[in-house]
C-alpha cells in the first residue's frame, strides 16, 4: 500500500518583517484525516505561517502543496478555493446579521439574495446533522454565546468546502464544557475525512486530541512528533528550549490571622442586574484562596469590588478594620495605600495603557507616591530608573522602559502589571486571570511569584477560570456560581470533576 | 385651512424634501459602508454650481446633471483616497470637501459669469420642467383623488420620480442583494468580508461612488429643477440635515424617506406663515420657523429620538490584522 499524498505540505516557508525573521524554512507535512497540532509560545511564528497559509502574508521563499498539488496562495479567495478553510481565534462575524446571512457572506450564488439563502439552510441542515454542530440559522449572532459563534466558524468553512480546517487557539474563550464539544465536532470531522490543523498553547489540548504534533519555537520548526509518542514535559521541554516545571512546587500553606473577612458581599450591576447575590469568605495571612468558576458568574464583580472601582452591600473587613463600599471614603487609591494590590482580570483595558510606555504604566496607581515626586512635579527620572529595576527583577524582555507596552508579547505585560503590584509589597494582593494568555515559560515564573508572596506571609485572592492553575496554586478553593460560593474543597480532596459539577450549580450528590 | 391649501403645502413638503432625500441616500450608502460623510453637503454644493454652470452654458439641463455629477463624484474619490487608500480621518476630509466646495464654487462662478458667485438666471430647456403624469388634466376634476393626483403626484420634475424610485431600488439592493449583503457587512465587521476573499477596498469605494452619484442627483436638483441658477451657498445646510435624517431613520431607506418628508415638511410649512396663523390662531415669529427644521436636527443629533447604532465599522479605516 502506497502512503497518500499529504492534504498539506509546506516546503521551506521563510517570511521577515524588516529584521525580524517570523519564520525561518520552515517545511510541516500535514496527513489527510488526521488532527495535526502546532504548538509553540506566543511570538514562535504559528500565526505568521497560518497567514501565510490564508494568503494574508506571501512568503518571501517556500512552497505549499494541497493534496499533492503544488498551490500559490496569493489572496484569501485562492485559499478558499484550495479547501483552506481557517476558524480564527478573533471570530469575524458580523454581530447584527443571522447565522445564515454570515454562512453565505462572500460565497453567495447569484447576485439576488433569495436562492443562496435557501440552499444555505437545505446545506446547514445536513451539516448539522452530519457533524453534531448545533446552530439556530435564523438567530443573530450577537444574540448568541461564544460556543455557538465558533460553530459558525466552522460552519462557514464547511459551507466553503473545506478540506482542510484551521483552528487558531479555539479554545481561549471557551468553557470547559464548551471545549469538550468543540473536541468532539473535531473528532467528528476527522472521521469523516477532514484534515485538521489545531493551533494552540495549551499542551493539554495537543496530547487529548492531536494525532501529530510540530512544535515551533522562534519561527523554527523545532520537531515534529507522534502525540503518542511524546509526554507533555517533553513537548514543554522543545518549547521553550530548556526543562519547565508544569506543576507548581510549593510548601504546605502556614496560614496567619484573617486578613480578609468578606460577608454577604452584593453587588449590583450597571444595568440594575445582581450579579453577585451574598459572597461570604475569609483570606488568611500566608494562604491562597483560589475563586474557580465559569467566567461571568460573578468572579469579575467580586474583584471589582474588593479593589473600589464597583459599589457593593454586605461587610468587607480588611485586617479588623470595616472597608467602606460605598466608594465614598474609600476607593481603589485608598486600598491601595492601605496595602491592597489589585491585578486585574483584563490587563490590557484594565491593568494598562496601551499606548503608554513601561515606565508610564508602571507609575499607574502609585503617582502620588512621594518617591516618584519632586515638588509639584513628577520625577520622570525616579520612575524610569525604579523601572528598570523592576522590569529586570521580573525578567520583563526586552528591558525597555521607554517602550510603548502594546509593543510588549502578553505574558511580558502581565509581568509589567505584577511588578507594579507586587514590588509595593502588598499585604492582601487581588489578582484575576493572572495567566490568561501567557506562555508557559511565563505561566512558570508568574505562578512561582505568587507563591512566594504567599511564603513571605501576605494573604492572596485568586481568581481564574483555568481548572489547572485553581487546583495547582491554591491552598483553599471556593466555587463560585451564578453570584454565590457554591462551597469550599480542599484542592488535595477534590478532583476536577468534583469541581466541574460546582461550577455548573451542582453538588456531587445531588448530581 | 382648505383642502387645496394643504394640497399645495404637501406639494412643497415634496419638493423640499427631494434634495434632502437624495443627499440622506447618498449618506446611507456610503456610511452602511463604513465610511461616514460629513461631506454631503460640500459635494451637494459643487454639483449644484457644475449643473448651473453647465446648464447654462449648453442650454441642456441634462448636461448640467451630468455635471454636477461628474464633480460630486470627484469629491467623493477625493474622499475615498484620504479615507480608504491612506486611511486617514473620515472626519477631516469631510470638513475640508465643505470648505473646498464652499470656497471654490464662488470663486469659478465669479471667474466665469461675473455675477457676483453665482450662475445667471436659467430658462428654458436648461431648467427641468414638470412632468405631467399622464391622465392628470382628464382625472382632476374628479372628486378626491383628482386633486391629489394632479397636484400631489403629478407636475414634478423627472429627479423627483428618480429620487423616490430610488428608495425601493435601495432597499432591494440593501436587503435581498448580494452587493448589498457585502456592502453591510463591510460596514459592520470589514474583516469577515476580507476573510471571504473580496476586498474591502474595492466595496468601498464603490459606496463612495454610489454617494457622489446620489450627492450630484441632489445638487443638480437644487440649481436646476427647484431654482434657477446656482446661487451662494445654496445648499444651506441641507447635507447636514440629511445627515440627522439618516440618523433619524437609523440607516434605513424606507424610514429616511419619512425623516426627509418630516424635514421637508417643516420647511414647507415655515414658507407660509400665513397658513399657521390662521390654523393654531396665533401668529408665529417667521425667523422661528425657518429655524425649526435645524433645531429639530439638533434635537436628534443630541439622541432624543431613542439610541440609534451606527454601522460599528463606521468611521474606522480596515487594516487587516496580523
Amino acid at each position: 500500500m502506497t502512503n497518500p499524498a499529504p492534504a498539506l505540505e509546506l516546503i521551506g516557508i521563510c517570511k521577515a518583517f524588516g529584521p525580524v525573521q517570523a519564520n525561518k524554512n520552515i517545511s510541516i507535512r500535514v496527513m489527510p484525516g488526521t488532527i495535526h497540532g502546532i504548538i509553540g509560545e506566543n511570538g514562535a511564528g504559528k500565526s505568521t505561517l497560518m497567514s501565510i497559509l490564508y494568503g494574508f502574508y506571501k512568503a518571501d521563499a517556500g512552497e505549499i502543496y494541497v493534496a499533492g498539488r503544488k498551490t500559490l496562495i496569493p489572496d484569501s479567495q485562492a485559499a478558499i478555493s484550495a479547501g483552506i478553510g481557517m476558524v480564527f481565534q478573533h471570530f469575524k462575524l458580523v454581530e447584527n446579521f443571522t447565522v445564515l446571512e454570515n454562512l453565505i457572506l462572500g460565497a453567495e450564488d447569484g447576485f439576488m439574495l433569495g436562492k443562496s439563502i435557501s440552499k444555505a439552510r437545505r446545506l446547514l441542515k445536513s451539516l448539522s446533522e452530519d457533524y453534531g454542530l448545533d446552530v439556530d440559522p435564523d438567530a443573530k449572532i450577537e444574540d448568541i454565546g461564544v460556543g455557538m459563534r465558533q460553530r459558525v466558524e466552522i460552519l462557514k468553512a464547511l459551507y466553503r468546502q473545506a478540506d482542510i480546517l484551521i483552528l487558531d487557539e479555539p479554545t481561549g474563550t471557551l468553557t470547559p464544557a464548551e471545549a469538550d464539544q468543540l473536541f468532539r465536532i473535531l473528532g467528528r470531522l476527522k472521521d469523516e475525512g477532514k484534515t485538521i490543523v489545531l493551533i494552540t498553547h495549551k499542551l493539554r489540548e495537543i496530547m487529548d486530541v492531536t494525532d501529530t504534533v510540530s512544535v515551533m519555537r522562534a519561527g523554527e520548526m523545532a520537531a515534529t512528533v507522534k502525540t503518542s509518542e511524546v509526554s507533555p514535559p517533553e513537548l514543554a521541554e522543545i518549547m521553550v528550549g530548556r526543562k519547565v516545571l508544569l506543576s507548581v512546587v510549593k510548601e504546605p500553606a502556614t496560614p496567619g490571622p484573617k486578613m480578609l473577612e468578606v460577608r454577604d458581599l452584593k453587588v449590583v450591576d450597571n444595568y440594575g442586574v445582581e450579579r453577585l447575590k451574598g459572597a461570604t469568605f475569609d483570606v488568611r495571612a500566608g494562604e491562597i484562596l483560589g475563586i474557580a468558576g465559569v467566567a461571568g458568574n460573578g468572579q469579575s464583580e467580586l474583584l471589582e469590588a474588593l479593589a473600589g472601582y464597583r459599589k457593593a452591600t454586605g461587610s468587607v473587613k480588611y485586617k479588623g478594620n470595616n472597608v467602606d463600599l460605598s466608594g465614598v471614603v474609600s476607593n481603589a487609591m485608598g486600598r491601595r495605600t492601605d496595602g491592597i494590590a489589585h491585578v486585574p482580570e483584563d490587563r490590557q483595558s484594565e491593568g494598562l495603557i496601551m499606548d503608554f510606555m513601561a515606565w508610564e504604566n508602571i507609575a499607574l496607581g502609585y503617582h502620588l507616591d512621594p518617591e516618584y515626586r519632586n515638588g509639584m512635579l513628577i520625577d520622570n527620572g525616579a520612575i524610569r530608573e525604579d523601572t528598570n529595576q523592576k522590569m529586570d527583577r521580573f525578567d520583563v524582555r526586552p528591558q525597555a522602559s521607554q517602550l510603548e507596552v502594546k509593543n510588549f508579547s502578553g505574558g511580558n505585560q502581565q509581568k509589567i502589571v505584577l511588578a507594579r503590584e507586587i514590588e509595593r509589597n502588598p499585604d492582601l494582593l487581588l489578582i484575576g486571570q493572572p495567566t490568561r494568555g501567557v506562555d508557559i515559560g511565563a505561566i512558570e515564573f508568574i505562578h512561582k511569584q505568587i507563591v512566594a508572596l504567599r511564603d513571605q506571609g501576605k494573604a492572596i485572592l485568586l481568581v481564574s477560570v483555568e481548572l489547572d492553575e485553581i487546583l495547582s496554586l491554591s491552598d483553599r478553593i471556593a466555587v463560585m456560581f451564578d453570584g454565590r460560593i457554591m462551597g469550599e474543597r480542599d484542592p488535595k480532596e477534590t478532583d476536577e470533576g468534583e469541581l466541574g459539577l460546582m461550577m455548573a450549580g451542582m453538588t456531587r450528590g445531588a448530581a | 385651512m382648505d383642502s387645496l391649501t394643504l394640497l399645495l403645502i404637501l406639494d412643497s413638503t415634496v419638493r423640499l424634501a427631494i434634495p434632502l432625500l437624495l443627499a440622506c441616500l447618498a449618506g446611507l450608502y456610503s456610511e452602511r459602508a463604513g465610511i461616514f460623510d460629513i461631506g454631503l453637503e460640500g459635494k451637494m454644493l459643487a454639483a449644484a454650481f457644475m449643473s448651473g454652470a453647465v446648464a447654462f452654458t449648453s442650454g441642456s439641463a441634462w448636461l448640467g446633471l451630468l455635471a454636477g455629477i461628474g464633480a460630486s463624484v470627484m469629491l467623493s474619490l477625493v474622499h475615498g483616497v484620504a479615507s480608504i487608500t491612506f486611511r486617514g480621518n473620515q472626519l477631516i476630509s469631510g470638513v475640508a470637501i465643505n470648505f473646498l466646495a464652499a470656497g471654490l464654487t464662488v470663486v469659478v462662478a465669479q471667474s466665469w459669469f461675473g455675477q457676483g458667485g453665482r450662475t445667471p438666471q436659467l430658462t428654458g430647456d436648461a431648467r427641468f420642467e414638470p412632468i405631467t403624469l399622464p391622465f392628470a388634466d382628464a382625472i382632476s376634476a374628479q372628486p378626491g383623488i383628482g386633486p391629489i393626483y394632479q397636484e400631489l403626484l403629478s407636475g414634478h420634475t423627472s429627479i423627483v420620480y428618480i429620487a423616490l424610485l430610488l428608495v425601493p431600488v435601495t432597499w432591494v439592493l440593501m436587503y435581498r442583494t448580494r452587493f448589498g449583503l457585502r456592502l453591510r457587512a463591510v460596514g459592520e465587521n470589514p474583516a469577515s468580508v476580507d476573510t471571504a476573499g473580496i476586498s474591502v477596498v474595492r466595496l468601498r469605494y464603490m459606496a463612495v461612488v454610489i454617494a457622489g452619484v446620489l450627492c450630484g442627483l441632489a445638487g443638480a436638483y437644487l440649481a436646476t429643477a427647484l431654482q434657477a441658477g446656482f446661487v451662494k451657498d445654496m445648499s444651506a445646510g441641507r447635507g447636514f440635515i440629511a445627515l440627522a435624517a439618516l440618523i433619524f431613520a437609523k440607516w434605513r431607506p424606507w424610514h429616511a424617506l419619512f425623516a426627509c418628508l418630516l424635514f421637508g415638511f417643516l420647511q414647507a410649512m415655515a414658507l407660509r406663515p400665513d397658513v399657521i396663523e390662521s390654523t393654531i390662531g396665533i401668529s408665529v415669529n417667521g425667523q422661528l420657523l425657518d429655524a425649526l427644521p435645524y433645531i429639530l436636527t439638533v434635537v436628534i443629533l443630541a439622541g432624543f429620538v431613542g439610541k440609534a447604532i451606527p454601522p460599528r465599522a463606521g468611521g474606522e479605516p480596515y487594516v487587516k490584522e496580523r
